[in-house]
């Protein structure tokens, strides 16, 4: 905090760090109520999935979502725009 | 009735030792009969930050397997007569805490009427961490602000809400705090991290205290003696009103401003 920071404007890590854990932890506590085997499903998927597209891991959504009587594991593959050699 | 309070974290090193010490001398000073139990099995440090590490005969895990019993074990605090300390074992054994053994010796404390049982809780989610909270009523969180402690804590209040005796049975769940640690308001002034309201704000719990980042908790830590008993300090004070809002008091949140400094400092840094 010198004369010389006056002069330089710094990024907000703080607002950084803030956004990032709002996303991580709305995303882990979506997961926390289902069922142990989502991630390894998650994962067995996104291999199959590998074999015939090369997608992103980020990708491969998976949502377990309940509604009063019944439950929905809803994916969602977002494909790469040119196809992959 | 016997409150029992975990302090736990997910991540280490964040203060929750130097938490469960202070809390339970500041409970003890105001009278309360205090058991402060270490369940960090084979890490033994409760009793180094408490100042009592010679005297330690037997542990925690020696009355769970009758060795000894909870009488012989307790060690009481030389500065305040409530307290009490039961180490931890320093046994490689990852089984020697049972279930069936932290219920005997909690009841056992229940029994002999003590006010409040802290459970320091090891760093992780593994056996140690989950029985330290198992029969908890209530739970401080020990967050540093900082992405990696945020994020565990967070893993913790799911267990916490999950993996509980509390939560298993119904009985309307452990109710948890948030005691911020290592806080320093001159980088949150400067957007270098993240604020108290942040904290809350991403982990939705209320916030029990708020301990700026001292020099005199190392110095407490060397000498062994809690941090809330050095009285000078802004650590101490801080612990002091979270012990106060612990027992239901109403107190504002102090030390969340930078202290005020001098020009020369301002200019040329420091």
């Amino acid at each position: 905090m010198g004369l010389l920071s006056l002069f330089r404007s710094k990024p907000n890590s703080a607002s950084i760090a803030k956004e990032r854990l709002r996303i991580i932890v709305a995303q882990e506590r979506g997961g926390r109520g289902g069922p142990d085997y989502l991630p390894l499903l998650r994962r067995e998927l996104l291999q199959v999935i590998h074999k015939y597209v090369n997608v992103d891991p980020e990708a491969v959504q998976i949502n377990l979502e309940r509604d009063a009587g019944h439950e929905v594991l809803e994916l969602s593959v977002a494909l790469p725009q040119k196809p992959a050699v | 009735m016997t409150e029992i309070i975990v302090v736990t974290s997910g991540k280490g090193g964040v203060g929750k030792t130097t938490t469960s010490a202070s809390m339970a001398c500041g409970l003890a000073r105001r009278g309360k009969r205090v058991a402060v139990i270490d369940f960090d099995i084979g890490l033994r440090n409760l009793d180094l930050i408490m100042g009592c590490e010679r005297r330690v005969v037997y542990d925690f895990v020696n009355v769970i397997n009758g060795d000894c019993t909870l009488k012989q074990a307790l060690i009481k605090d030389k500065r305040l007569e409530t307290l009490h300390l039961l180490a931890a074992s320093q046994t490689r054994d990852k089984d020697a805490l049972t279930e069936d053994g932290v219920r005997r010796v909690l009841d056992e404390l229940i029994a002999d009427a003590f006010d409040y049982i802290i459970c320091d809780s090891p760093a992780g989610i593994e056996k140690g961490a989950h029985l330290a909270m198992y029969f908890a009523d209530r739970a401080v969180v020990v967050v540093n602000p900082e992405v990696s402690s945020v994020r565990d804590s967070d893993r913790i209040l799911g267990l916490l809400a999950s993996k509980t005796h509390r939560s298993v049975n119904g009985n309307g769940g452990v109710k948890e705090h948030l005691l911020l640690t290592r806080y320093n308001p001159r980088r949150v002034a400067n957007g270098e991290m993240m604020s108290v309201g942040d904290v809350k704000d991403i982990l939705g719990l209320d916030v029990i205290g708020v301990v700026p980042e001292s020099p005199d908790v190392l110095a407490a830590s060397n000498a062994g003696v809690p941090v809330i008993l050095s009285d000078t300090s802004d650590a101490a004070a801080a612990y002091e009103d979270a012990v106060a809002r612990l027992l239901g008091e109403e107190l504002p949140l102090r030390f969340l401003d930078e202290p005020k400094r001098g020009f020369f400092a301002r200019m040329f840094g420091g």
